[in-house]
């Protein structure tokens, strides 16, 4: 089963040219979705089965590499198009497909009458193929080649309402965005090869030589400034700080977008990337408390800002962001098992959620449109109440909003203490654990007050929406509320796989699994690593059960401000005008990089053109001609064709020669 | 079959007498026969291909005697190897499209316009095989004309002056070729060399200062045609006042010529004086690709912010040759190509809508991916090989180089140029949201048709291309791998000696001397020096004997 894994990326790609050349003479709706689930589906049966093998196997052979055909070979350089399954590929496969499956299902309901049917089907194909190539490449140039493919896809996706003016600068500015984050990429690539290329003579980027001759690299130093260029990278594409800015802008693209690509999948790149290479990130003591910092600083920072959204998706992508921040503190304080398997967890209910907000963004937009009311059918104020109009979207929802917000028993709880636990007690960052470990639980309690103020103002209280629509408001298709339904089953149990020790009652399978994949990134790291007491069970039980309180501390604000006393967000507000404004204005951060870069670039360029290339260098060449044309209009008088003209200054030429011979 | 190269030449200028014998009117049968001389072209250039054997050497040599006039001895000597294969059938690949793009572009003067672009054919392909320095440098000006002609009559509002700009621009940079030339060849009588042949000259040992003068010679003028920063401005305004078949040949291939010296000659032919320089020049490549960048982001008219755009890329192409090292100048080589396809895409694209709506200012379209379906897919896909997406061919180039850049030592070069990645994504994104995305609310916009079976012809095969060489480089690099090692041992050959041995310049050949064979030079190098990886002798040596080729 190993050696087919070439198909999985293959299914997708045949689907996407299949709908992209003739999905416009198709025209049946069921067809092309048909066509679009169909295949990745299909690659979801052989992740399966490659899954299933590889439990089969001992943990040393769960590594195969297969390579497809000879890509780039040019002088020492050498990349291959290669694929390496082994069990961190294998989860994300599963992830990708799975997730993938269930939300081109749902797209058939989703997008049904939209304009450009085939095109969405196409490029979400299309999403899954590049997403596939980047978590399945053997070396860092399939992966590259993934990475940016997605870039691409989240591109033509976000764009795909193209005639609205926020969608094509939000894709624009996504694309941009991770291209800066490329930019860091490449940088670290180059390093790494040139450094292992120029002073071991290895010339690779591939994974597994990589790892194989890792126990060269030096702790720090050049190891340091090509991590902290990958990591630049991963903050582009998995939106941290500084470049988290274009992933709220992205919920321009239809809400099954948002989920697979801005919540489930590709912005989890730069989580997955790390943990790839995590052998060669954990020789860098510094870049690892880099990634904890900026890790905990976006959980927090994103966290504030989606407690003053409206916007029902704009919230949930500042979750997504503020999550991802948890991913990366996990792998910044050597938990990265943990965070991959929050990645998972959170690619559940996180897609739930997602998926669940479009089918009420449906619903009120079917209801608002059947009026012909122009009111918002993103914004929360004008929702309330819908758990009666549509029970499973809410069920559904409220079981990924409990997950999400670390309840225990739920999936979210198991990853996120881990992560919380793991910050506390990891052995690398001293006296750094503590505040690592605050700022966590604060932006914990943060998302469980966001979420519940959004479930609240959503699903309870009175309906705010317009009377006349109110009875056009409806449960979605079965086509819709089935994903929702597996992926919220998901989001309740997903997370008994990883269960902490601690708890005793199932062994944590996941860390297991991943344990031959981390393992040598541990070993490095205890080289470094404090060796100290190991902090008391006890501890552990402790603050386990405080990540709880604050939890339902957050539940409890939530409930309080938004179903018993309503009037008091609007207190709230009044009080605190100016902190208002800037939470919900996003701290400014978009105006501050229009004035830091966008505009200057834009003055630079216009200076360069009309200051330095038309005023300068061609002011210099046509000032050279005008000089030429002036002498030549001077001399030109000379050359006059007339003959008494030649005749006299014949004569004063014989002239000058006779009283020079004269006079000499 | 051993003068298809010269045939491959030659035919366009056949076709131009073809033409001369129908009348001027039949404007239809004047394409039409263009068309087929370029596709028979093009057919009997594969010939080539297919025939080209992988290997280092020169092949589908021609050598004869041309001019003798006292001492200048100047011969019909011919030749490609790797490096100039791909160019060859680059140009070769770019006409017929050429061609076709003009039909309904061109309706005044047909015959004449026709007869420029089969003999400016020649001249592109003429530099491209020369292995004579004379004879490169009569086809290097012989190209030189008929794109003056093409601006100068078929442009746009301004054609004159960018048509005389163009001229003098070029003709400055190839008088003081010319003289480095002729200085070249009495160095080269002095040391036995009895005719201009490239082959000759590469082992001829010139001390420093020679070489920095000539070096500076050359590299000025093949800097005008790249063009480099800041000798580009000519480059615009060219650009946007040629017509689009213009526009496509002249980013296509002219722009090659500029690099191709620098590969062909200007490295190989002094390269102590060229890693002098390697600093200066990557220095001016990369403010170009900022430079450009920055400039392109504020165009108003399309066809000058691609025109800015090419800049840019060929900045990368130059910082690549400079890199001095196989994976450099392998991405440089294929950028040459990948550009050529992508840029020439981009300006056959503007001239779609320019033919539509006779305008080219950005802020009057926006919204047309509503009206014109496949023009949007066909826009997108070219636009996103111009930014380097991986998969397309412009990544392949630009990753090569800016690899090869960063292990040389050109570093911190290599960091500032690889910038130029997000700058490119700006541009090129913010251009094609202004003309495809947002609402189609000008009226003018509202009638426009899509891509034509004409239109559409055109734009395939530099699709599949694109595609092609982002996914399966293969063919491309293998072909050229040879010719570029054999380069690279040559240029860090002179490199060394010019360290181990100060005075290099002091060994002075007798008059009459035998063209000096390039393994002994090699002797006065201490044995076992570590820097030198030419061991066969056949590699160092010219593959071809001057004088008895045929």
């Amino acid at each position: 089963m190993f050696d087919k894994v070439w198909l999985i990326p293959l299914f997708p790609l045949i689907g996407f040219l299949i709908n992209g050349l003739f999905g416009k003479k198709i025209k049946n709706e069921a067809i092309i979705g048909a066509i679009g689930t169909l295949m990745i589906f299909l690659s979801f049966l052989v992740s399966c089965g490659i899954l299933m093998q590889m439990i089969g196997l001992p943990a040393e052979q769960r590594v195969f590499e297969k390579v497809l055909f000879p890509w780039i070979h040019s002088g020492n350089f050498k990349a291959d198009m290669a694929f390496l399954v082994d069990p961190l590929s294998v989860i994300m496969i599963m992830v990708v497909t799975g997730v993938g499956s269930l939300i081109h299902l749902y797209s058939i309901g989703y997008m049904h009458g939209e304009e450009g049917f085939y095109r969405f089907f196409a490029y979400l194909n299309l999403f899954c193929m590049s997403m596939l190539l980047l978590v399945l490449g053997s070396n860092m140039l399939v992966m590259f080649i993934g990475w940016e493919g997605v870039g691409l896809c989240s591109y033509l996706l976000i764009g795909y309402y193209f005639h609205k003016k926020s969608a094509g600068d939000a894709a624009k500015k996504a694309f941009v965005m991770n291209r800066v984050g490329d930019f860091g990429f490449l940088i670290g690539l180059f390093t790494l090869y040139w450094w292992f290329g120029s002073n071991h003579n290895i010339w690779t980027i591939n994974f597994v030589e990589i790892k194989a001759a890792s126990h060269l690299l030096p702790y720090s130093g050049v190891v340091t400034v090509a991590t902290l260029c990958f990591f630049v990278g991963a903050t582009g594409k998995s939106a941290q700080i500084p470049l988290f800015t274009w992933l709220p802008d992205a919920m321009e693209g239809p809400t099954p977008v948002s989920a697979l690509i801005h919540a489930a999948t590709m912005v989890t790149a730069g989580v997955y990337m790390i943990g790839r290479m995590s052998f060669v990130f954990v020789k860098s003591p510094e870049t690892m408390m880099v990634i904890a910092v900026v890790g905990a600083a976006t959980a927090i920072f994103a966290a504030t800002i989606g407690t003053a959204q409206n916007d029902i998706k704009r919230v949930l992508a500042y979750s997504t962001v503020s999550q991802l921040g948890y991913m990366f503190l996990a792998m910044g304080v050597g938990a990265f098992s943990a965070g991959i398997f929050h990645l998972m967890t959170h690619a559940f209910f996180k897609a739930c959620l997602f998926l669940g907000s479009g089918s009420v963004i449906h619903s009120m937009h079917h209801a608002l449109h059947k009026i012909h009311s122009n009111d918002d059918a993103q914004d929360m104020r004008n929702m309330g109440g819908l758990r009666k109009a549509m029970p499973i979207t809410f069920l559904t929802f409220l079981v990924s909003t409990i997950a999400i917000s670390g309840i225990p028993g739920f999936s979210g709880f198991f990853s996120k203490d881990e992560i919380l636990w793991q910050s506390f007690s990891n052995p690398y960052h001293g006296n750094l654990n503590i505040l690592l470990w605050v700022i966590g639980a604060l932006a914990a309690c943060l998302t469980a007050f966001y979420m519940f103020r959004l479930v609240f103002m959503t699903f309870f209280g009175e309906c705010r929406i317009n009377p006349k629509a109110k009875s056009y408001l409806h449960e979605s298709p079965l086509v819709i509320t089935i994903p929702l339904m597996v992926l919220g089953a998901l989001a309740a149990v997903g997370g008994y796989l990883g269960m902490p020790k601690l708890m005793g009652m199932l062994p944590n399978y996941f860390e297991h699994w991943l344990e031959p994949v981390f393992e040598l990134a541990n070993e490095y790291g205890s080289t470094y690593a404090y060796h100290g007491a190991h902090p008391s069970h006890a501890l552990e039980w402790g603050l386990m059960g405080l990540s709880v309180v604050i939890a339902l501390v957050g539940i409890g604000i939530a409930f309080t401000m938004y179903v018993k006393n309503t009037e008091l967000p609007g207190k709230f507000v009044a009080t605190f005008p100016t902190l208002h404004r800037a939470v919900y204005n996003k701290w400014y951060v978009d105006e501050i990089y229009d004035y830091l870069f966008v505009n200057p670039c834009k003055a630079l360029g216009q200076f360069l053109w009309k200051g330095f290339d038309v005023l300068v260098i061609d002011g210099v060449v046509n000032g050279v001609a005008n000089v030429v044309m002036g002498f030549s209009g001077i001399f030109r008088y000379m050359q006059s064709g007339y003959i008494f003209n030649y005749a006299l200054s014949m004569a004063l030429g014989v002239v000058v020669m006779l009283s020079y011979y004269l006079f000499k | 079959m051993s003068n298809v190269l010269s045939l491959t030449t030659f035919l366009p200028i056949l076709g131009v007498l073809l033409l001369l014998f129908i009348p001027k009117d039949s404007k239809g049968v004047l394409r039409n026969v263009t068309l087929a001389v370029t596709i028979v072209t093009f057919l009997v250039s594969l010939t080539i291909l297919t025939g080209f054997q992988t290997n280092a050497d020169f092949q589908f040599t021609e050598n004869v005697p041309w001019i003798a006039a006292g001492p200048f001895v100047m011969r019909y000597n011919i030749g490609i190897d790797g490096i100039s294969l791909w160019l060859v059938i680059l140009t070769t690949f770019i006409m017929p499209i050429a061609v076709l793009s003009t039909f309904t572009a061109v309706e005044v003067k047909v015959k004449e316009y026709m007869i420029c672009l089969l003999l400016l054919e020649t001249g592109m392909l003429g530099a491209f095989i020369s292995l004579d320095l004379f004879l490169f440098y009569i086809f290097w000006e012989v190209m030189l004309i008929p794109m003056y002609f093409m601006i100068g009559i078929w442009g746009g509002k301004n054609k004159i002056y960018a048509a005389v700009k163009f001229f003098i621009y070029t003709m400055v940079g190839s008088l003081l070729m010319l003289v480095a030339l002729i200085f070249l060849y009495f160095k080269g009588m002095e040391a036995g060399i009895t005719d201009f042949g490239l082959l000759n000259f590469f082992s001829l040992k010139l001390d420093m200062a020679t070489q920095i003068w000539l070096f500076l010679a050359f590299a000025f003028a093949f800097a005008i045609k790249v063009p480099m920063f800041p000798l580009h401005t000519w480059l615009p305004d060219a650009h946007t006042e040629a017509p689009t078949a213009g526009s496509v040949i002249l980013a296509a291939v002219l722009l090659k010529m500029g690099t191709y010296g620098y590969v062909r000659f200007a490295i190989p032919l002094f390269p102590e004086a060229a890693h002098k320089f390697a600093p200066v020049i990557a220095t001016l490549a990369v403010i170009g690709i900022i430079y450009a960048a920055l400039v392109a982001m504020v165009q108003e008219d399309v066809k000058k912010l691609v025109a800015y755009s090419s800049v840019a890329h060929l900045g990368f192409v130059m910082l690549g040759v400079f890199a001095f090292n196989v994976e450099g100048i392998s991405g440089g080589m294929l950028q040459m190509i990948n550009h050529g396809i992508s840029t020439g895409a981009l300006f056959l694209i503007v001239g779609f809508i320019y033919e539509r709506r006779h305008t080219r200012l950005i802020t009057d379209f926006g919204g047309l991916s509503k009206q014109m379906p496949i023009f949007a897919t066909v826009f997108m896909i070219v636009t996103f090989s111009s930014v380097g997406l991986p998969g397309t061919n412009g990544f392949v180039g630009e990753f090569l180089i800016l690899l090869g850049a960063f292990e040389s030592q050109l570093r911190w070069w290599t960091i500032v140029a690889t910038s130029g990645v997000i700058l490119s994504a700006v541009y090129m994104l913010w251009v094609f949201q202004r003309v495809m995305f947002g609402e189609l609310d000008n009226p003018k916009n509202q009638k426009l048709a899509d891509l034509n079976a004409r239109e559409i012809a055109i734009m395939v095969p530099l699709l599949v291309m694109i595609f092609f060489m982002g996914l399966y480089p293969k063919p491309f690099i293998d072909k050229m791998d040879p010719a570029i090692k054999k380069l690279v041992a040559q240029v860090r050959v002179a490199s060394v000696e010019a360290k181990a041995i100060p005075g290099a310049e002091a060994v002075q050949l007798p008059a009459g001397h035998p063209p000096i064979d390039q393994s002994q030079m090699q002797m006065p190098l201490p044995a076992g020096h570590p820097d030198i990886k030419m061991a066969s002798p056949e590699q160092g040596t010219p593959a071809v004997n001057q004088h008895d080729a045929k």
